[in-house]
Order: structure tokens, then C-alpha cells, then sequence
């Protein structure tokens, strides 16, 4: 099956040791050994003011500076992967260090 | 179908059908899923073969082996229904599932039958206890999958509507199709984790049926029971797992002293008022026997040292007689293991008992419980019943008092009641 991983930063969350390795490098490794990830990337982060947020109403397309909502928890990044069943996508997201120091959401896609 | 006992009478038959559910229900539902990946069918087929059972076993005499009659008859139905559906739809899973149902089914006629099913109720407990799935799910989809209690009967047990009810247990069959929870006893290291959240479920289903957190409590008491049957086939299918069989002496021990705890108006009646010789005996020895044996399978964990706790209690002669530094000891051990401001209130308990209510007072403030459990009413309880012992029967009334202003239970309602009387 087909599994998102949204990795979030928590805005209330631990603070970060400042020696701690919050990079991803050997999960790469691993996962690409694996060979589970489909697709990947990091967002460019919100206080770049970089979002912009589309919606169509009455057949006026309306922009919005900005994220969609404002969220405790932004999206920093994503994993597609393809995993056997939600136990290993568990197990995937859990090793990943974004469930270290924030929270890794694992949503099943609709058809995977 | 193998061999057929001679023609019983109609009590035989109708005893031989409800232990054939009590026994088989759960082992048809779980193989079923196995095989066709499909929780609602899987069900309805179990339905369709107990059902024929009742139709046909009165005519035909009782199988010589019940559960393999019944799976056969489930899986027979399965083909039926699946066959029926793909008549307009073919879909491909489905065919596959009819593939694997005929395959299943070429033992037919074989003595062995029933031991070449493997025996699927493990798998189907760990994926009906998957934390990805809220509790209230769990509970409710454990006791229709496994225990084949009705829809209607699980809403009863917990005060909510058959049609809410219905509908907790459609949106967990999807999530369990939707996310890929799978049909599996997990593995490595995440087993011991799993275990641990199927043993809360089975511990939550049998509280739920002893203490009921509120209102009348007649309709729950299945719920104890049930609880104990799946942990005793926990216990068959894991037997080397301490924890396991600790929570099923648990059980037993506090199931034995039910008799006991209700009076014939249905006052709840104190441990140390209760009429000991009302006790279950036997499962008292039982209990006991299972805790010996987990003692031996390694460290006591939180299940077992409340066994250990249960099993002092259930020995002793009278209140008096109970070896209260003993349990005040594995109370402070359990609260190490696993902190809860309730562990510590029962140390609070056990120790003004060992060393006199001044000592339970001051252990009660100085572990702050009044802060940790506001809004609980067995604080001021426990405090009320100290303050009793010690002679001060003023600020035992006050301490009552607010006990009762907390309490949602009637029996427990009924009982500070009682004690508020007898120190105004």
C-alpha cells in the first residue's frame, strides 16, 4: 500500500537538543535500500512567506498570501512510500527524525 | 462431514449450540477473515453456519466435531455469497478469495479437518486491539468479532444507541481495510507493545463489567465474563507470557469475591464487611494456581503484582487477618513500574490499614492525591473512611459529604450513604 508521511514541526513541542542530528541521512539510506520511498522533498518553510493559497469561488479564482490555516503543526516535508501494511509504515515513520523532535503524520492514499 | 453422533434429544442439542457458539463463534469469524479478507462477510457467514446449525442439528444429531462442521458450513456460505456477488461484478480479489475458500475447503471428508485449521482468534484479537484504532472501537469490535455478541447487546453494555453502535463498528471494519492495518500477531519488538494494548482492552472490558462507572450495572456483568474467556484463550494460545496469565489470575480472584460484594438489595458491600464463605472457592484456587505459574514465567509485571494483591486478599480469613504491609509493599512496587495517582491511593489504603489510619491520612496529603484525582470521588472516600477509623466522625461526615457530591455510581452512592449515617 501506498503511504504519506507529513512531517511536522510542532510549534509547543521539546526543544531541540542543539547537538542533536535532526537530519534524515541514514534513514535515506536505509529506505532507499529498502527501496520503499516513491517520492520525496522538503517544503520551503513558512516564515519565508513563500505559500500561497488558491480557491475558486463563483468562477473568480481568490489568492491568498500565506498557508491555508494557521496550524499549530506546518508541514515541513513529505514521503511517499510503499509500504506492506500500516505496521511498517508505523515503523518507517517512527524511525524518520521528524517523529523525534516534531510528529510524522501517515495518511493511506486513496488507491496504493 | 464426518461422523455423526447418534440422534440427541432437544436439550442435548441445544446445549451442544450454545457451547458450540460460546467455543467456536470467535475461531469461524477469524478464520474466515483470513481467508477472505473480508470482516463483514466473514460474519455474516459465521451467522449463516450457526444458524444452519440450529436447523439442522436437531434432525441430524450434533457433529462429532462441532467447530469443524460449523467453519465448513461458514466457508461453504462464503463461496455462495461471493458467487452470487460476482455473478454481475466479477472482481478480481474476490475470485481470489473464492480460490482460496475451494482450496480450504479440499479437506472435506478428512478426520483431521479440524486440526488442519489453524487457529486464527490470536491474529484476530492483536488486529482488533491495533492502537491505530480508537479504544471505544476496539472494545466493541473485540466483542463482536470475537465474543459474537450483538450489535444491540454491546450498545446496551455501554449505554449508547444500536444504531451508533452499528455505525463504530462499519467506520472500524473500513479503517482496518482503508489504512492496511494488518491481520497479523506482530512480531519483534513491537509485540510486546501490541500485547500490552490487547491486555488493556481485556482488563477495560472486565472493570467495565465488575465496576460499573455508572448507572444500574445488571446489563454489564457478561462483559466480566467475556473478558475472562478471551484472556483464558490468550493464555492457551501465549501460555509462556507472564503478564498474560497474570491478568487472568487477576480476573479470577476478582470475579471469585462477586458473590460477596452486593447485597441481596444491591448495596455494594465493603472488602471488609463482605461474607467471605460467599466466596468462589474454586476459582479463588484457580486464580491462585494461575499466579504460581506466572511467578515462574519471569518479573512481575503491573497485571501480576495486582494479582499478587488479589490473591492476599482472597486468602485471608478477614480484613484484620490480611497481610496489609504485604500489599502496601507491592502497592510502592507497582507505583515504581507504573505511576498512577490510583496505585498510590491503594497504598494509602493498605498502608492505613498496616499502620493505623494516621499513617494512611498523612501518606494521603503528603502524595498530594487531592490535587492529582480532583474531581474523583474515591479520594474524599478514602479519606472520609480514615478519618472514620481514627474516631473523627465530623470530618468524616464533611468528607463523605463531598464524596457524594462526586460519586456517578449506585452502589457505590448507596454505600457512602450508609457510612455518612453512621457518623452523623
Amino acid at each position: 500500500m501506498l503511504y504519506m508521511l507529513l512531517h511536522a514541526t510542532v510549534a509547543d513541542g521539546p526543544p531541540v537538543p542543539p547537538d542533536a542530528d535532526t537530519t534524515p541521512t541514514k534513514w535515506i539510506e536505509e529506505m532507499e535500500g529498502r527501496q520503499v520511498t516513491r517520492a520525496s522533498n522538503r517544503l520551503r518553510p513558512p516564515d519565508e512567506k513563500t505559500a500561497a493559497t488558491v480557491r475558486v469561488s463563483g468562477g473568480q479564482t481568490l489568492l491568498t498570501h500565506g498557508p491555508y490555516a494557521e496550524l499549530q503543526e506546518q508541514v515541513g516535508g513529505f514521503d511517499l512510500i510503499e509500504a506492506a501494511d500500516l505496521d511498517e509504515a508505523i515503523e518507517i515513520a517512527a524511525k524518520h527524525p521528524s517523529a523525534r523532535f516534531g510528529a510524522v503524520e501517515v495518511r493511506p492514499l486513496w488507491v496504493g | 462431514m464426518g461422523g455423526v453422533a447418534p440422534l440427541a434429544g432437544s436439550a442435548a442439542v441445544h446445549d451442544a449450540l450454545r457451547s458450540a457458539f460460546t467455543d467456536e463463534w470467535g475461531r469461524v469469524v477469524a478464520t474466515l477473515i483470513r481467508i477472505t479478507g473480508d470482516w463483514s462477510l466473514a460474519e455474516d457467514c459465521a451467522q449463516d453456519a450457526f444458524t444452519a446449525a440450529a436447523k439442522r442439528w436437531p434432525h441430524d444429531g450434533i457433529p462429532q466435531r462441532p467447530g469443524a462442521w460449523l467453519t465448513t458450513t461458514a466457508r461453504n456460505s462464503a463461496l455462495d455469497r461471493l458467487r452470487r456477488s460476482t455473478a454481475e461484478a466479477r472482481k478480481l480479489k474476490e475470485v481470489a478469495s473464492m480460490q482460496e475458500l475451494e482450496q480450504a475447503g479440499s479437506h472435506d471428508g478428512d478426520r483431521d479437518a479440524e486440526e488442519s485449521i489453524p487457529d486464527d482468534r490470536l491474529r484476530l484479537i492483536f488486529t482488533c486491539c491495533h492502537p491505530a484504532l480508537p479504544l471505544d472501537a476496539r472494545v466493541a469490535l473485540t466483542l463482536r468479532t470475537l465474543c459474537g455478541l450483538t450489535v444491540a447487546e454491546i450498545a446496551r453494555a455501554f449505554g449508547a444507541s444500536e444504531h451508533a453502535m452499528a455505525k463504530r463498528l462499519v467506520r472500524a471494519r473500513q479503517k482496518i481495510t482503508n489504512a492496511g492495518i494488518p491481520y497479523r500477531v506482530p512480531t519483534g519488538e513491537l509485540l510486546p507493545e501490541r500485547l500490552d494494548g490487547v491486555l488493556a482492552v481485556l482488563y477495560l472490558l472486565f472493570t467495565e463489567g465488575y465496576v460499573a462507572s455508572s448507572g444500574p450495572d445488571v446489563v454489564r456483568e457478561p462483559l466480566s465474563s467475556e473478558a475472562i474467556r478471551l484472556t483464558r484463550t490468550m493464555a492457551q494460545l501465549m501460555p509462556d507470557d507472564p503478564e498474560v496469565l497474570g491478568l487472568l489470575a487477576l480476573e479470577l480472584l476478582h470475579d471469585a469475591r462477586r458473590p460477596g460484594r452486593v447485597d441481596d438489595a444491591g448495596r455494594l458491600v465493603p472488602l471488609e464487611e463482605q461474607d467471605r464463605l460467599a466466596w468462589d472457592r474454586g476459582r479463588i484456587a484457580e486464580g491462585v494456581d494461575v499466579l504460581t505459574t506466572a511467578l515462574s514465567h519471569g518479573q512481575p509485571g503491573s497485571y501480576l503484582i495486582q494479582a499478587q494483591v488479589a490473591a492476599l486478599h482472597s486468602t485471608a480469613a478477614t480484613s484484620v487477618d490480611t497481610d496489609w504491609s504485604a500489599i502496601a509493599a507491592l502497592y510502592d512496587h507497582l507505583a515504581k513500574l507504573n505511576p498512577s495517582p490510583y496505585v498510590d491511593l491503594s497504598r494509602v489504603v493498605a498502608v492505613g490499614m498496616a499502620r493505623g489510619p494516621a499513617a494512611g491520612l498523612e501518606l494521603l496529603h503528603e502524595l498530594d492525591l487531592f490535587g492529582r484525582l480532583a474531581g474523583n470521588h474515591y479520594v474524599p472516600a478514602a479519606e472520609a473512611d480514615l478519618l472514620r477509623r481514627a474516631g473523627r466522625h465530623r470530618e468524616a461526615a464533611a468528607a463523605y459529604r463531598s464524596a457524594l457530591e462526586l460519586v456517578a455510581n449506585d452502589a457505590e452512592r448507596r454505600y457512602l450513604d450508609r457510612r455518612l449515617a453512621e457518623v452523623s
